[in-house]
């Protein structure tokens, strides 16, 4: 019989505090809630499992495996966000090997010199350790941990320590806490300001940052150019937290902000077509510089 | 308020920072840094990308932003995101450094691919003494007659005009046509 039940009566951290201290091998799996028209005890909601959105993996306690379902845990994947591969090398892996499994697939990429065996423990390290953090912020969403259940023998497992996960972890729930007091409503929307100021000259933005800065707009809220960028509310909010103090955007409340809206807008679309006054407009602009 | 794009775009180090610089109203963001350590560098590697930006304001209901690409190739997957949208684009050539030719074509023909926008080509750094000139660029670049190859310097502001204005009137051009 599973552990089952629902990460809003029994957190992520509880259920990971409770694998380590058993020395637990088994698969935790968090699920989309379905509400199910009835209410528990408490008179909230009940829960029953929908889609599937995270998988963690244990072996006697210890931390193996992760996978989120905006986060693709194959190992071309984890090795492209960290840098060891590119977008064309993905791609030609996606085309060539796609039924390869990841150890041969690293073995490959050993042999051929693209990365170490370095590379690949800690890009996946890092890629479990993301998962983790990123489902320790959720606070709703039905689970359920299988013993001794594990991932294929086609995967990667890195042990990692639950301890310093934990710590860790909980440090950035008190972020993500602070984050969410200082931005709560993702319905408003970015635009850049009249004077950046000289000391921000020189600035590094991050890749995710640099993301969001394309699609700041008055007409695109926060929580769309997440969406836009897959981002979770967590991850927006920081990289907003960020910007925003930088002095690089400012928070505004977008047209119709009331008004249900469809579609992102992308930086100074093409989609509205640009007139030719406009153009002449520009033309008369540059003219009297 | 309507805002428009255009991309300023070429190999690393082939002077898209100063063109913005010459013309943008703003002070320019630049994340462009010189990698002093191996743990500076690792950090780059592993997350930083150059990206800059400056702004031009028409009248309250019009802003031109110019957007530079990041120079370093393997963030090119963000140039798509970049030339979504843009009015037109400049791919920046160092005439001096004949050996970034290659790379600068290609580049070109990437941002071609993007989007069916109008560009110019601005030989940049015409007042080096080794620059080549506009026409001898055009032949080394392989650039169309139809295509517009402007002299320029990138840290004159007449100059960088001169591009812009240029790149705006093949856009009316293609308006018209």
């Amino acid at each position: 019989m599973p552990l089952q039940g629902n990460i809003r009566d029994f957190s992520t951290t509880q259920l990971l505090n409770l694998i380590n201290l058993a020395g637990k091998t088994g698969t935790l799996t968090i699920f989309e809630g379905v509400k199910t028209g009835e209410k528990d005890a408490m008179q909230q909601d009940k829960m029953a499992p929908g889609r599937e959105r995270a998988k963690v993996a244990f072996r006697a306690g210890k931390l193996v495996f992760a996978s989120m379902d905006t986060h693709d845990g194959n190992l071309a994947s984890v090795l492209n966000k960290a840098g060891k591969l590119t977008d064309e090398q993905v791609r030609i892996i996606r085309e060539r090997a796609a039924r390869t499994t990841d150890k041969a697939l690293a073995l490959l990429l050993i042999n051929a010199g693209y990365v170490s065996q370095n590379d690949i423990v800690n890009s996946i390290q890092q890629h479990t350790l993301d998962v983790v953090y990123n489902l320790m912020t959720w606070n709703q969403g039905p689970f359920r941990f299988e013993d001794n259940v594990l991932p294929g023998s086609d995967r990667i497992l890195v042990p990692i320590d639950l301890e310093n996960v934990i710590i860790e972890g909980a440090r950035r729930i008190r972020e993500a806490e602070k984050l969410v007091e200082h931005l709560p409503n993702l319905d408003f929307a970015l635009r850049f300001p009249d004077n950046p100021k000289e000391k921000f000259k020189g600035i590094h933005l991050s890749v995710e940052e640099w993301r969001v800065v394309s699609f700041v707009n008055p007409k695109n809220s926060i929580r769309q150019i997440a969406k836009a960028n897959n981002m979770s509310e967590m991850e927006i909010r920081r990289i907003v937290y960020g910007l925003e103090q930088a002095g690089l955007v400012e928070l505004v409340k977008p047209p119709g902000m009331a008004a249900p809206q469809t579609g992102i807008r992308r930086p100074p679309a093409r989609t509205t077509p640009v007139q030719k006054s406009v153009v002449d407009k520009l033309i008369d602009k540059l003219k009297s510089m | 308020m309507q805002t428009v794009k255009m991309v300023i775009t070429g190999p690393f180090s082939s002077g898209k920072t100063e063109f913005i610089r010459s013309i943008s109203e703003i002070e320019v963001v630049s994340t462009e840094r010189e990698i002093t350590t191996e743990a500076e560098r690792r950090q780059k590697d592993v997350t930083t990308v150059a990206m800059d930006f400056g702004r031009i304001t028409v009248d309250d209901d019009l802003v031109l932003y110019l957007f530079g690409t990041p120079g370093q190739r393997r963030f090119d997957f963000m140039w798509e995101i970049l030339a979504e949208g843009m009015l037109g684009f400049v791919v920046m050539v160092d005439s001096a450094k004949p050996e970034t030719f290659r790379e600068a074509k290609s580049i070109l023909e990437t941002f071609r691919a993007y989007a069916p926008t109008p560009y110019v080509v601005a030989a940049n750094k015409q007042d080096h003494p080794d620059a080549w000139s506009a026409e001898d660029l055009r032949i080394a670049l392989r650039i169309e007659d139809g295509v517009k190859l402007l002299p320029c310097v990138a840290k004159d502001k007449e100059s960088v005009k001169n591009v812009l204005l240029e790149l705006l009137y093949s856009i009316l051009e293609e308006m018209e046509s």
